[in-house]
């Protein structure tokens, strides 16, 4: 029971957080392209900045599958 | 693999376990052995390997540039030269862009935390078992020890102690210079005062002490669970090596791709980290209206 309950923790813990990064790297990448097409002289900026907001929702989900991987393999197994 | 004959349980554990130098609970300073007794040292179990790897990489920083801002020429530059002026320019641009105010410490400082950290990252880029089993064979052939118990952490961002301590320094800094520019009256009015007006007094400093107090600890997290993260998954696919040759063939391919894909995150998390201490010193610096 245990067992079971690390592993669907250890899922959750994955897709949830691969969840709410793609919706937020989707709807950032988009808003990137609209800036981009509609100023294309300022690419070089937003890409910058485009880079640190993908850093920020981009951690997230990261730690999160690290976590998960280390309770599915180290901690359940 | 560690040894012969271990579960793949105790070999993650293992990896991820840092060589602690401490206090014994009978009284004798020396190494822990397992990871009962780094519990038991508490505050005084001092991390060996990640103390050690930050200083050696900090030094390893401070010797290529004053070497280079030593030879420097107005001459033909050589290949040291332009890449540090490369690395000084890139730094110098980022604190243009977000840091308004004046103060000679930002740019050095930020300077320093990029190429820092990202040395300390880049330690996550050499393979998981060849620093651990080097400092296991130390440890067995010129001190005795039980190969079993010496345990190596290598990457040095991968220890909260080390990403807490750097974060605890920007916080502090970001206090100096609150209070310097705005005076003590300044920063408490700021934490007191904002959002909701006077009335809203008790809200107004419950939100902005948390916000204040998320900075750091952000920051700090933000670093060690990346590298923390990037780890396990290099010695979870290490794990792989022991199941027969097509698997570690494969775990060899999915190695090399995980290093290429965390050769962004290495580099992305110092420059994040940078970008941020240097937003914080700017907000510390500026007058709200």
């Amino acid at each position: 029971m245990e067992q079971a309950l690390l592993y669907i923790a250890g899922s959750l813990m994955m897709g949830l957080g691969a969840l709410g990064a793609a919706v937020g790297i989707g709807i950032l990448g988009g808003r990137f392209l609209e800036g981009a097409a509609r100023q294309p002289e300022l690419i070089p900026m937003l890409r910058i900045q485009f880079f640190i907001v993908m850093g920020l929702v981009d951690a997230v989900p990261m730690i999160a599958v690290g976590i998960a991987l280390y309770v599915l393999f180290a901690v359940a197994a | 693999m560690a040894a012969e004959g271990i579960t793949s349980t105790e070999y993650i554990k293992h990896h991820l376990t840092n060589l602690t130098f401490g206090k014994h609970p009978d009284g004798t300073w020396g190494f822990a052995h397992n990871v009962d007794e780094i519990r038991e040292m508490g505050f005084w179990g001092i991390q060996v390997d990640s103390i050690g790897w930050s200083v050696v990489l900090g030094l390893v920083f401070f010797y290529f540039f004053s070497k280079a801002a030593r030879q420097a020429t107005a001459g033909v530059p050589g290949g040291l030269q332009n890449f540090v002026e490369w690395i000084v320019e890139f730094i110098d641009t980022s604190v243009r862009g977000s840091f308004t105010s004046r103060n000679d410490l930002v740019a050095p400082m930020a300077l320093t935390i990029f190429c820092w950290v990202f040395l300390m990252n880049l330690m996550d880029l050499i393979p998981v078992d060849w620093l651990p089993m080097l400092a296991q064979q130390i440890g067995h052939h010129a001190f005795g020890m039980d190969p079993r118990h010496v345990y190596f952490k290598v990457v040095p961002t991968a220890d909260p102690n080390i990403t807490f301590g750097m974060a605890i320094a920007v916080f502090l800094l970001m206090l100096y210079y609150s209070v310097k520019i705005k005076g003590p009256a300044g920063f408490m009015a700021e934490l007191a005062f904002q959002p909701f007006g006077k009335y809203g007094l008790p809200v107004n400093l419950i939100l902005e002490g948390v916000s204040l107090l998320a900075k750091p600890l952000s920051l700090s997290l933000r670093l060690f669970g990346n590298m923390y993260a990037g780890e396990t998954i290099f010695i979870l696919i290490a794990l792989m090596y022991s199941a027969g040759i097509g698997m570690g063939v494969f775990g060899g391919i999915l190695q090399i791709g995980w290093a290429i894909f965390h050769i962004l995150i290495i580099t992305l998390q110092a420059f994040i980290f940078m970008t941020l201490t240097i937003v914080y010193m700017d907000m510390a610096h500026q007058e709200h209206h």
